[in-house]
């Protein structure tokens, strides 16, 4: 048998190279990435693709559209119920995740103080978050309800008021009520996530300020919040996004009623796109979310990125 | 032409059938011409898709008519509910991506939305209405387009007041107006007794949709002519909004958040004397003990004649459509050819307890709107029908226009004093021509 000379060392030079490539760094991280990356890709970015593109054409249900550039956006323009929803979405969205801020921090802030059953208290504080959105959603229908309300009932009794309050049919009521819903179930997520934050100050710093002679409010404002802000920007981010989204909350009390008092982009979204079949419509819509959830998340790039702040120095 | 076992079943299951309904009534005109006949493809199987039962006996019914289907061909068919609101997103994602149930029930002008997906049963709809009476024109029209059947009209969901007759006559009424001054008055009169009436004006898809139409079309009104212009910005919608602002004086507070369960809730509770539903609120009394009272005390009627002269409403409608992707389409038109034979229908009509009303004419003396005053009004429900989007066609504009609740915002704007009835007529005139501009 003969061998040509140029086939002897091919092997080896193959086997090399592959075990050179087992060893490239470059080369394993991009296989590494890859199985997340087709994820991403197909589970994220094709869908988000999809609603951009079908925000540029006419698809309605049951029929192919065809390309119709921003058609979709000028209707929108000119639809003062489009806009009402972005009013209400930025409205209930600033509201909301003040409140929950305020008051989550405010919680974190009480959890973190020597209490007596300091567990089961961290546990009861989680509650509204773990309940489905749709079963708080229902009980707050309940509790919000024009003729059966529990709050209305109970302020009668004690003859504060003569008549039910109109929770969900007065726009101001109805705007209110949804915040306070959305607040009550976002609270904990705030509280809990800020009380890891607190937790991991440590003591020293305190113990320092005091003997230093700081006041409570000069170690809250100089201590606790630089060390936090951290975690802030990441939570404060999540919870902008989970209540500019909402749908749930609305959908279940109001429907975006009285007279689209309470429709959110969200809402209205799929108001237009599904019952009402105008696919095209809805995406666009969707996508007009967009600005606002890039801006939300650009505020906590920006956020984590003041660490010199933190450390004493300037932003 | 060589006779299968299969056919010779279905003939004879269709044909029993028809027997039975004309001895159980009496009364459907006997038939001209032989039944079609549909053979089912070898080893046919069938998927339905129905909407989730509101009475339990309709399932009931179906169920039971659908198992002598199943003895009578071999064809085995799988029936799967979805809540109502569920069927529009279901039936729309079945006819984009050409997969899903062979038969589904739709409601409103779905159908209209995907014609082209949509197996055409023209001439199984042609030989149930030439044996059975004919198809009412309402549901008749939900089901046809271009003059082609995509469905067979299979109920209409009556809608009705409810009312209860001690507090009528307590109000000083010793019969319910006929007309809508004396609904009016009589509203007016019940507020001043304690008891006011109640309407949704809320985001109420089918009680509310169901009120704003009453309103708008018996005083005249409609969104748009035959054409598809709009023309809900005219003298008799402006009637009809006044005529609202005023009934709303006489209706208990909130109902602008009111969604559709809540006129029941309010209503079974005591709260309020007169409201508009289907006949399931009063079986949602008469089957709880603690309301027997109330039960007894319940009437209905149908809504009263406005200055345009005769009853015109909206309702529910829903039609059986098969998608053309169906593999077993002959199988899907036996199905439902069986299950509009005299029988299976009657036994159905009857199982609904009035909640579902014929869509052909010869059902329209099944013993069931006879047993109990209660269900009369019902009856006529596939009669007063007026399609969606009166008077222009339907399609995709007349369901964007519902689904963005457009008539039942404006009438909700102008009936709270949030805008005068020009202003909401204005409204709903830019707002519907979103959808209908050319």
């Amino acid at each position: 048998m003969s061998v040509s000379a140029d086939s002897i060392p091919a092997a080896p030079s193959s086997r090399w190279s592959l075990s050179r490539l087992a060893h490239d760094h470059n080369v394993l991280g991009l296989l590494f990435l890859l199985p997340a990356a087709a994820f991403l890709l197909v589970f994220l970015t094709y869908p988000l693709g999809l609603g951009v593109w079908l925000g540029f054409t006419d698809t309605r249900i049951g029929r192919s559209g065809v390309f119709i550039g921003l058609e979709n956006y000028q209707l929108l323009w000119e639809d003062h119920i489009f806009w009402l929803s972005v009013f209400n979405t930025i409205l209930y969205t600033t509201v909301a995740s003040a409140l929950k801020f305020g008051l989550g921090l405010w919680l974190a802030l009480l959890l973190n103080e020597r209490l007596p059953f300091k567990a089961f208290f961290r546990a009861i504080v989680l509650l509204p978050w773990v309940v489905p959105t749709v079963l708080s959603a229902i009980a707050f229908w309940w509790i919000y309800d024009a003729q059966f309300s529990i709050i209305s009932w109970a302020l009668i009794e004690i003859g504060l008021i003569d008549s039910n309050i109109n929770f969900l049919g007065d726009a101001t009521n109805a705007r209110a009520s949804v915040i306070a819903a959305n607040v009550w179930r976002g609270i904990p997520f705030v509280a809990i996530s800020l009380l890891a934050g607190l937790q991991t100050i440590p003591p020293s710093l305190h113990e320092a300020a005091t003997l230093d002679g700081a006041s409570s409010w000069q170690r809250f404002r100089h201590i606790t919040l630089p060390m936090l802000t951290p975690i802030i920007a990441v939570v404060m981010t999540f919870s902008v996004l989970f209540t500019f989204t909402d749908f749930q909350l609305i959908y279940v009390l109001t429907r975006g009623g009285p007279l689209n008092a309470t429709h959110l982009m969200a809402t209205l979204s799929f108001q237009r796109a599904i019952p009402g079949g105008q696919l095209g419509e809805g995406a666009a819509i969707a996508v007009a979310m967009i600005p606002f959830l890039l801006a939300a998340i650009l505020f906590s790039y920006f956020g984590l990125q003041r660490r010199r702040w933190q450390q004493g120095g300037a932003d | 032409m060589t006779v299968s076992r299969r056919d010779l079943l279905l003939g004879s299951a269709g044909l029993a059938a028809g027997a039975a309904g004309m001895s159980m009534l009496g009364s459907v005109p006997a038939r001209a011409q032989s039944a079609m006949k549909f053979t089912p493809e070898q080893g046919a199987s069938l998927r339905v898709l129905r909407w989730s039962p509101f009475v339990k006996g309709d399932e009931d019914a179906w169920l039971a008519n659908t198992k002598k289907f199943t003895e009578a061909t071999g064809v085995e068919v799988r029936i799967d509910k979805e809540s109502w609101e569920d069927i529009r997103p279901k039936a729309a994602v079945a006819a984009n991506v050409g997969s899903g149930p062979d038969v589904m029930w739709v409601w409103f002008d779905d159908a209209h939305q995907y014609p082209d997906k949509l197996l055409d049963v023209t001439d199984l709809a042609n030989d149930l209405g030439s044996r059975y009476g004919g198809w009412y024109a309402g549901p008749e029209g939900y089901a046809k387009r271009e003059g082609r059947f995509i469905g067979l009209p299979l109920a209409t969901i009556g809608n009705a007041l409810c009312y209860r007759e001690s507090w009528v006559k307590e109000a000083g009424f010793s019969e319910f107006p006929k007309d809508t001054a004396g609904f009016l008055e009589l509203c007016k009169a019940l507020k001043a007794k304690g008891h006011p009436a109640g309407f949704p004006h809320g985001k109420a898809v089918g009680d509310g949709n169901n009120y704003a139409h009453w309103l708008l079309w018996s005083h005249g009104g409609k969104m748009v002519d035959e054409s598809g212009k709009v023309v809900i910005n005219s003298p008799e919608t402006i009637e009809a909004l006044k005529y609202a602002r005023e009934l709303y004086q006489t209706f208990i507070p909130g109902t602008e958040s009111w969604l559709d369960v809540n006129n029941n809730r309010a209503f079974l509770a005591g709260e309020v004397s007169v409201t508009a539903n289907g006949v399931s609120l009063y079986y949602a009394a008469k089957n709880d003990p603690k309301l027997a009272e109330m039960a007894a005390d319940i009437r209905t009627t149908n809504l009263p004649i406005g200055p345009v002269g005769q009853t015109v409403e909206l309702h529910q409608t829903t039609t059986a459509v098969i998608f053309k992707y169906s593999k077993f389409p002959q199988a899907a038109q036996a199905y439902l050819q069986f299950m509009f034979e005299a029988d299976q229908m009657n036994n159905w009509i009857q199982g609904s307890s009035a909640y579902c009303c014929q869509t052909l004419k010869a059902f329209a003396n099944n013993p069931i709107w006879t047993s109990d005053p209660v269900h009369a009004p019902y009856a006529k429900a596939s009669d007063t029908l007026r399609p969606n989007g009166y008077a222009g066609p339907l399609g995709y504009a007349s369901a964007a226009v519902m689904a963005d609740y457009v008539l039942v915002d404006m009438f909700a704007e102008a009936a709270t004093g949030q805008r005068t009835p020009e202003d909401a007529a204005k409204r709903a005139e830019q707002r519907a021509n979103r959808y209908y501009r050319v």
